[in-house]
């Protein structure tokens, strides 16, 4: 019988909370679609825990190659479970490590991934999913055309974690035979570069400048803003990329998670790289002179306008407090 | 060393996006387009390993004909030659078959080592290099933030999640996915505009590689995205927005 198989994520013996939000999309589509779900773990240390919740089967797949995370022990350990499998449907959560081999394998098992998708509608008893393009300013709509297996990784905040059914489930190692020689990635330790001397997590305020700022010389303006309101200067990517500020001070998923009182993005489009380290604020004011910037679909005050006009004017109107 | 560049047109970004008449994709009308960002950065990549190992950048770009004006910019800045696919409706492949059009040309150069942005801004998949290493049987690596080449091994710096970096060493030929920042761009100099009028754009397209699309995902529609969150948007002057934030933010948020 057919079924939806989700991919879980653990390192070292640590989930990827995103494992969580992943199975419960997949408890979602099983009913949905009255399909049973099975999940999979890399390793057998975590696997007896998703033996907790509503799922058909949980699959351990064992094999000492699969300690340490390869693209290519992990494709082939999870192209030859999707053989065995046959399932309709494998989902993943969208992290870095499955940007990095889910899909090799949806390659190996000749279909395309839809990557990084935020929903699902059903339509005529079949899955449409739904994903972001052009960084969040459209979505689109993407339906599977062929037969299963249909693989799709689901992005950050897309399901919630705590929506998942608890249960029983039985457990089962399966072995994997991987051979040495077809791993061609040799990994080292992972590592943190020099210690951050900002922490922005603690920060209470937060002026936080992107790429609408246009130069570098502009940034001041930004930091002017900071002084006045006694907040703390953070950046996007760009920013950083561009050296106009350090990379300490970049927020989102390659930069530090902060979670302020207030963030003030400036010209910050709101993709979704940079939400997931700010969206936690508890007050999001955006700046902006895109009205379709998605910025503006977290952020509690909006001003559209060009940041050289207001930014000056709220430095101005917070001096004169 | 022979190095390949995967380098794809979008959309400018600050572009006023529309969709088109039929929902499938944009209004193309009035957009102007340049180089998407990581590439531009897996490009400068690539010219820094060819000033260190010597060599040759291919740049190979599937688009339209107006993708030749990136192809251009790209010669320009010192790729010594390209391979354009010319493909006006790129929207009839999917990820799986545009990766099979570029690993078909690709192959006929059988470069060391193939570079491309770990995502486009348009489309946003995250994954035409991965699935290219795949096709090609190659080792590959992703969001990539340094390169070092040491004969036939590649020894590269991933981005992991968390603030956290790894070290990942793999032979050559490989497959990378270059991450913004990896670098410092160079522009373009008078004399590299001149020279890149000279260089060799190769023509190619999807029949004469023997690539048909036959998408096994298909884009039906785009649309706007709904609110979630109920924003209060302040109107009036940049003074009167400025101090209408300054209230809210003093009484509603208790912040100031
Ligand atoms: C794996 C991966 C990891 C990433 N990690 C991060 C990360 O940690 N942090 C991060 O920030 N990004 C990250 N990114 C990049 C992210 O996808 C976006 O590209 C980036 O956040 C965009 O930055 P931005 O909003 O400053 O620039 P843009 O998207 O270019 O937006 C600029 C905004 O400024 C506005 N603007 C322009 N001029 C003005 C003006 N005069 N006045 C007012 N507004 C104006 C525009 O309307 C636009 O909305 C990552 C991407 C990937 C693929
Ligand atoms: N049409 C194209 N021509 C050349 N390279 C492309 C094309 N589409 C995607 N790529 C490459 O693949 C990368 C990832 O694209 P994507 O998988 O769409 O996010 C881009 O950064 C480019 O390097």
């Amino acid at each position: 019988m057919s079924c939806i198989l989700v991919v879980t994520e653990q390192t070292g013996g640590v989930w990827h909370k995103m494992s969580f939000e992943t199975l419960a999309a997949g408890q979602q589509m099983g009913l949905a679609l009255g399909l049973p779900v099975n999940a999979c773990v890399f390793g057998t240390e975590l696997a007896g825990e998703l033996g907790g919740y509503e799922l058909n089967s949980v699959i351990a797949l064992d094999s000492p190659l699969l300690a340490e995370y390869t693209a290519d022990a992990a494709t082939a350990a999870l192209a030859e479970l999707i053989g065995a499998l046959a399932p309709a449907y494998v989902l993943f959560p969208h992290t870095y490590q499955v940007r990095d081999y889910a899909p090799k394998v949806a390659t190996r098992c000749g279909r395309a991934l839809i990557s990084d998708a935020i929903g699902y509608r059903v339509v005529d008893g079949a899955p449409v999913f739904q994903r972001q393009v052009f960084q969040g300013k459209l979505i689109a709509d993407v339906a599977p055309a062929t037969a299963g297996p249909v693989f799709v990784s689901f992005q950050a905040g897309a399901f919630r974690a705590e929506a998942l059914a608890a249960g029983v489930a039985g457990v089962e190692v399966r072995a994997v035979a991987l051979d040495a020689a077809q791993i061609r990635q040799r990994p080292e330790a992972p590592f943190r570069e020099s210690a951050r001397a900002v922490d922005l997590s603690a920060a209470e305020l937060i002026v936080a400048v992107g790429r609408g700022i246009k130069e570098e010389g502009n940034v001041a303006l930004a930091q002017e803003l900071a002084e006045a309101m006694g907040a703390e200067l953070a950046a996007s990517r760009p920013i950083c990329d561009n050296g106009w500020l350090p990379m300490e001070r970049q927020v989102g998923s390659s930069g530090q998670t902060v979670a302020p009182k207030v963030y003030v993005a400036l010209g910050i489009s709101g993709a979704i790289q940079h939400q997931v380290g700010m969206k936690g604020s508890k007050c999001v004011v955006a700046i902006n002179k895109d009205p379709n910037a998605p910025i503006f679909e977290i952020a509690d005050y909006g001003i559209v306008g060009d940041l050289f006009d207001v930014v000056p004017a709220l430095t101005a109107a917070l001096k004169a407090r | 060393m022979k190095i390949l560049v995967a380098l794809k047109q979008v959309p400018a970004r600050d572009s006023q996006i529309r969709i088109s008449a039929d929902g499938r994709w944009l209004d193309e009308s009035d957009l102007s387009y340049e180089i998407n960002e990581p590439d531009a950065y897996a490009l400068e990549a690539a010219l820094q390993l060819r000033e260190q190992h010597g060599g040759e950048v291919v740049v190979l770009c599937a688009g339209p004909e107006r993708a030749t004006s990136s192809i251009r910019e790209a010669l320009a800045k010192g790729a010594d030659r390209a391979i354009h696919i010319e493909e006006d409706d790129l929207g009839a492949f999917d990820t799986l078959s545009l990766a099979r059009l570029l690993a078909a040309a690709a192959k006929t150069e059988a470069p060391d080592l193939i570079l491309t942005g770990l995502q486009s801004d348009d489309l946003g998949g995250g994954q035409t290099g991965v699935v290219m290493a795949e096709l090609a049987g190659a080792p590959h690596a992703t969001i990539i933030m340094a390169v070092e080449v040491n004969g036939a091994e590649l020894r590269v710096k991933r981005e992991l999640e968390n603030g956290l970096f790894q070290y990942v060493s793999m032979p050559l030929p490989a497959v990378l996915t270059i991450q913004s920042g990896i670098n410092k761009l160079r522009y373009a100099t008078l004399m590299g505009i001149k020279k890149a009028k000279t260089k060799e754009v190769r023509r190619s397209t999807a029949a004469e590689l023997g690539v048909a699309p036959e998408p096994s995902v298909v884009l039906q529609r785009v649309s706007q995205p709904q609110r979630v969150k109920q924003t209060q948007m302040l109107a009036g002057t940049p003074a009167e927005q400025a101090a209408q934030l300054v209230e809210k933010l003093r009484f509603e948020v208790r912040a100031l």
